[in-house]
């Protein structure tokens, strides 16, 4: 694989991976207004991850025909849905990471500048949207307080995997974007009325496994669902 | 014996004379409150059928068989709740809310079209659904770009664009099916199998059955009866299946050169009726889903209503 390859497959996984997640809510979101959000963030992801992956080989022969040990996105995004809070602590941490990468990539001499700076304005406005909704239920009711809390509290052991060094990605100045990140994020939950959590987040587990292959249970199970029909049918064209 | 007040009637001839006219009934219009209820009905109607009729489509979503379906896909339910929500917009101009169509939805005093209670089986479910279920739907809906209600109208004209769209779309997945491996060809032709008759009762009862439509035509909500509509629709798809590569289920379908139409069989309206009734495969399921999204997402709405008080922020 060259240098580009070797990059835009752990990035091209995670915008794959959440966008499934947040597919998932079709259907099932708390307002039609929500309906339209998550399905226009899920599909600005999956165009993202249609042109990462494309760079490294066929986009359906990548998504569907690959096994669990051989993803190598976060195992942030492949995090269940949980409740809408959970949904929301998730957007919030990514996108804030994915941001702040994209903005740094936009800036590089890399092939990926010119997709990192057009995804960039995309990711500013999933950022805004799980900004705006952690401060709602933040500072919500009593009920929403808790559950956004108990939703950032859970979600913040896989965390830590997102400032671990990426094969391809060497240039990029992590301990930095790890500042960046946790000022941002600081700031957002401060302003929503939550505590930032304290709890590990660099277990052996979490840390850097998801790009190595190494993935949560619920990951299996899901990636069953989304290539069963893509599988069932070798050498079809759809 | 009630008295008319003689404004009352002035007003009535003017909005006659708008009908009469071809123009627009606007939402500071006097209107005949038949007419109003009639047009809340059905927008309503036509509103909690874009909300429904995501879950059908939304079933394949996480199964799509590559990611340029699996986006076509996505875009396509997006869209949907896009369309539910000029609707709901286009009947609050009526003076009703959304809180109070979704409550009646929930309830089950108000319906949603009937095809929405099939279960989608396969992933050519998702091709038969663009080509007839939205092309009955286009079929029924171009003629409301021209209703006399102007926000209904307007909404129809932004609707019937997108719709169209996804018919293309559901076209091109079932030809590519039909065209593909003889199991993928096989998937297609079943899912037209079941789609079908379904696509037909789409258009209503026949006329001779049709409670509301002699007074929606008189005031031009309806420009054509459901039997024209739904003639119209078999003239169209007969020479697609034909390209396509599949057949239709109907072993009476036949050209009458002196009509100049296809000649089609019998429906089941028995199994229309059952459907209506709430007797249909999904009619549960639809419904129980659609309440759970709603009382699950009850604490997100609360949390943004308290929030925008605390904030002086408008809610949603």
């Amino acid at each position: 694989m060259n240098i580009t390859a070797t990059l835009a497959l752990p990035l091209g996984d995670d915008a794959l991976i959440l966008s499934h997640r947040l597919g998932e809510w079709a259907g099932h979101a708390p307002v039609l207004e929500e309906e339209v959000a998550l399905a226009n963030i899920a599909l600005d992801l999956l165009g993202q991850a249609r042109i990462l992956l494309s760079l490294v080989g066929d986009e359906d022969e990548l998504a569907y025909l690959r096994e669990e040990r051989q993803f190598r996105n976060l195992q942030l995004v492949e995090q269940p849905n949980g409740d809408f809070a959970h949904t929301i602590a998730r957007q919030l941490y990514f996108s804030t990471y994915q941001e702040l990468l994209f903005d740094h990539l936009a800036s590089t001499e890399s092939e990926l500048a010119p997709l990192a700076g057009k995804a960039v304005k995309e990711v500013a406005y999933h950022r805004d949207h799980a900004h705006q909704w952690t401060l709602r239920l933040g500072d919500g009711t009593d009920e929403s307080r808790t559950r956004m809390q108990r939703a950032v509290d859970a979600l913040w052991r896989f965390t830590g995997e997102l400032f671990e060094p990426v094969e391809g990605l060497e240039t990029v100045p992590w301990p930095t974007l790890h500042d960046s990140w946790t000022a941002r994020i600081t700031s957002t939950l401060e302003q929503a009325t939550l505590t930032v959590p304290e709890g590990p987040r660099h277990g052996a587990w979490t840390a850097g496994a998801g790009r190595q292959g190494l993935h949560t249970e619920p990951f299996g199970r899901m990636l069953a669902e989304m290539q069963h029909l893509h599988r069932s049918h070798p050498g079809a064209t759809w | 014996m009630t008295t008319i007040a003689p404004e009352e009637t002035a007003r009535e001839a003017v909005f006659d004379a708008t009908v009469a006219a071809d123009e627009r009934i606007e939402p500071r219009d006097w209107m005949p409150d038949a007419y109003r209820s009639t047009l809340v009905r059905q927008i309503a109607q036509h509103a909690h059928s874009e909300i429904i009729g995501m879950q059908p489509e939304a079933n394949w979503i996480t199964r799509a068989p590559s990611l340029r379906r699996k986006a076509i896909l996505m875009a396509k339910v997006q869209d949907e709740a896009g369309h539910g929500l000029y609707l709901y917009s286009a009947a609050e101009t009526l003076g009703t809310s959304r809180d109070e169509l979704l409550d009646k939805l929930h309830s089950g005093r108000q319906k949603y079209s009937s095809i929405f209670n099939y279960p989608t089986l396969t992933w050519a479910d998702v091709g038969a659904i663009g080509w007839l279920v939205d092309g009955a739907a286009i079929t029924n809906q171009v003629p409301l770009c021209r209703c006399s209600y102007g926000p209904y109208a307007r909404a129809m004209v932004r609707v019937c664009k997108e719709e169209s769209f996804h018919q293309r779309q559901g076209y091109e997945l079932l030809l590519t099916l039909s065209r593909g491996t003889d199991a993928q060809h096989a998937m297609a032709q079943d899912a037209v199998n079941r789609w079908w008759w379904p696509s037909l009762m789409m258009f209503g009862p026949p006329d001779d059955e049709s409670s509301h439509s002699a007074q929606s035509m008189a005031w031009k909500i309806k420009r054509h009866s459901n039997d024209e509509l739904r003639q119209r629709f078999v003239d169209i798809c007969v020479p697609q299946a034909e390209a396509l590569g599949l057949t239709l289920p109907d072993p009476d379908l036949t050209w009458n050169d002196e009509r100049g139409h296809w000649e089609f069989g019998p429906i089941d309206w028995a199994e229309f009726r059952e459907v209506l009734k709430g007797n249909g495969p999904c009619n549960e399921q639809r419904i129980s889903r659609r309440r759970q999204a709603h009382e699950d997402g009850a604490w997100v709405r609360e949390a943004a209503a308290a929030h925008a008080a605390k904030h002086g922020k408008a809610s949603r």
